[in-house]
């Protein structure tokens, strides 16, 4: 069972080496990936200089090309896949079919991923993809646990999942949220809720985040505020106030990892791309510790407290949830 | 330019889906799609409903599609899936790529509804050679990028072998999630919703703390708060929008029908009401009225 940790930056990535991940994932420094932000991903220098890092240790790299490419600038996507290559990735993790196409026929031999961000969510959409001949298939975090099971059991191909991080409560590849507020979506831009767009104002002693605008929570004083992903604000159904989407709160399977590792899942995703060095380092570790013990003695499995406090510590509003995985939380 | 009403996106009564489909056979809609799309729990009409309201709408001379399910998670809801693709009479709509798996094995031709990810010209080329005559734009695209999809050479050649068709009026589809909202609107868990979106024909609108309308809870799909309506931009999009779609609004679908088709050439432009937005046609962010 493979521990991936996320990697904006070389520091984050050699923080996660460092700590046990057995592979890391990243992107490269434009729209080409979920996760276009600002200082964050490599270019292609640091992308060799990370690809030499992983492999001197043994360990994988992972690039991720999973936006949609645009009628203009095809030619992007198809750099991306290029310099990956060039730089020695050992997997692309690729969602537009266009993209999947050009990189099995170019380089058969590469291993292809299929990001979560093309939304395989059933046996007959995951058959789908295998025409171009993906290895492996990232889950979507809408699935409870009995779907993925189900997957794992009809599904002859490895399945990866999320472990911990941000969670996504929408199939993800398919969601518009993003853009219908601010024009940028993850699927065009590789950015949901983008940082360009948040304003944050003090009215009335109530601290008001905004996005493009819109109002998406007012915070008091004795309230933690977080950032205004538009799918975790407070809004109002009938004159009632809540977190009609989802609370600010993390996703973290700790506790069901004896369930994954029967179902042979292959590998663990941990969320995160965005992150600190520092913030990668302390989760790599705790997962680490929880992988090695578990496979030690899966059947005697025990979350340790000390991993959940740590966990607890690195999660939005200090909440973790089992997500979908759960099905009381759907 | 062709009309077409999409499938209605919310949980009305059987009753009230014939009355509907009655409406469409006198209207002057062009195209029908008719199916669940958003919840396989939502079981008023079953299939042989529809296929009965298919065969009524292609006798009143319309021309009429099956459209299925976007979020497919269940091992039952592929079988039910398989049904409607083998339905071996009528055109099916695919509004995930499980289903164009299994039209492509069956070597069915097939539209390809907006919730599947067709952004370029190469994904686009790929699908006509699986069987695709028509593209329903994904809702977040603009008329530009259409416009610069269409002009790439290697789709001169292939322009013949499909329609595309853009969603133009009504609350958008935004996102399906696994959590059913309408059922935690009313503090309910998905296992216990006991069908409530019935009571909600219109869905439930949400609005930001200040009053501002920003999404519609529809079950496990949030549409956009404003109704988007692309009204004055008919006259531009000649020779790129082959089809109109207007979805099922719970009130007005067919008189803006008839607004629509009066305003094809800019004969009678409307102004936007309040609550409407045309963001994303236009290159902006969707919510936007430009």
């Amino acid at each position: 069972m493979e521990l991936l940790c996320p990697a904006g930056s070389v520091p984050a990535l050699k923080a996660a080496i460092e700590h046990g991940a057995d592979a890391v994932y990243v992107g490269l420094k434009d729209e080409t990936n979920a996760r276009h932000f600002a200082g964050l991903n490599l270019d292609q220098l640091k992308l060799k200089e990370a690809a030499d890092y992983v492999h001197r240790h043994g360990r994988k790299l992972h690039v991720a090309i999973n936006t949609f490419a645009h009628p203009n600038s095809w030619q992007r996507w198809q750099e991306a896949v290029d310099s990956a290559v060039k730089a020695g990735a050992d997997a692309l993790i690729l969602a537009d079919m266009a993209v999947l196409g050009y990189a099995a026929e170019r380089y058969p031999k590469v291993e292809r991923h299929l990001s979560v961000q093309a939304s395989a969510t059933n046996a007959a959409a995951i058959e789908f993809y295998r025409q171009y001949g993906v290895s492996r298939v990232v889950l979507p975090r809408v699935l409870s646990l009995q779907q993925v099971r189900a997957l794992a059991r009809t599904c002859n191909i490895d399945l990866e999942v999320f472990a911990f991080g941000s969670l996504c409560i929408m199939a993800e590849g398919r969601c518009y949220l993003s853009s219908y507020f601010t024009g940028e979506s993850p699927n065009t831009a590789g950015a949901c809720s983008p940082a360009a767009f948040v304003r944050w104002d003090e009215h009335d002693g109530l601290l008001e985040s905004r996005l493009n605008g819109v109002l998406i929570d007012r915070f008091a004083p004795d309230e933690t505020a977080g950032y205004p992903t538009l799918c975790k604000g407070r809004f109002e159904v009938d004159g009632e106030r809540y977190h009609v989407l989802e609370e600010p709160t993390s996703l973290n399977t700790l506790s069901l990892l004896p369930e994954l590792y029967k179902e042979g899942i292959v590998s663990l995703k941990i969320e995160g791309r965005q992150r600190s060095p520092a913030y990668v380092a302390q989760l790599t570790k705790v997962w680490r510790q929880a992988i090695d013990t578990l496979l030690q003695d899966p059947a005697h499995f025990e979350v340790a407290a000390n991993w959940q406090q740590v966990l607890a510590g690195l999660s939005e509003g200090s909440q973790t949830t089992l997500g979908a995985y759960h099905r009381a939380w759907k | 330019m062709k009309f077409s009403l999409g499938p209605i996106q919310y949980f009305w009564p059987k009753a009230q889906v014939q009355q509907f489909y009655r409406q469409a056979a006198e209207s002057a809609i062009d195209i029908v799609y008719l199916g669940e799309t958003v919840c396989s729990k939502r079981r008023e009409l079953k299939l042989d409903d529809y296929l009965q309201l298919a065969h009524m709408l292609r006798e009143a001379g319309k021309q009429v599609c099956l459209s299925t399910m976007t979020l497919l998670e269940a091992p039952s809801e592929l079988r039910e899936l398989r049904r409607y693709c083998e339905n071996g009479d009528f055109l099916v709509e695919a509004n995930d790529v499980g289903a164009i798996q299994m039209l492509q094995e069956q070597g069915i031709t097939f539209v390809c509804g907006p919730a599947i990810s067709c952004y370029n010209q190469h994904a686009l080329r790929r699908l006509v050679g699986m069987g695709l005559q028509r593209w329903v734009l994904p809702v977040e695209l603009s008329g530009q990028w259409l416009r610069d999809l269409l002009s790439q050479s290697c789709i001169q050649d292939i322009r013949d072998c499909f329609q595309t068709e853009l969603l133009a009026f009504g609350h958008l589809p935004l996102a399906w999630s696994g959590r059913c909202f309408t059922a935690r609107s009313e503090n309910r868990s998905k296992d216990q919703c006991e069908l409530c979106c019935i009571k909600y024909p219109a869905g439930r609108t949400v609005t930001s703390q200040d009053g501002k309308q920003v999404f519609v809870l529809n079950g496990i799909q949030t549409q956009s708060g404003e109704r988007y309506n692309l009204i004055n931009q008919l006259p531009q999009m000649h020779g790129l929008v082959d089809i109109v779609r207007l979805s099922p609004q719970h009130e007005g679908t067919f008189d803006w029908l008839a607004k629509f088709k009066a305003n094809q050439h800019g004969a009678a432009p409307q102004p936007l009401p309040a609550g409407d937005c045309n963001g994303y046609w236009l290159q902006l962010a969707g919510m936007a009225a430009g």
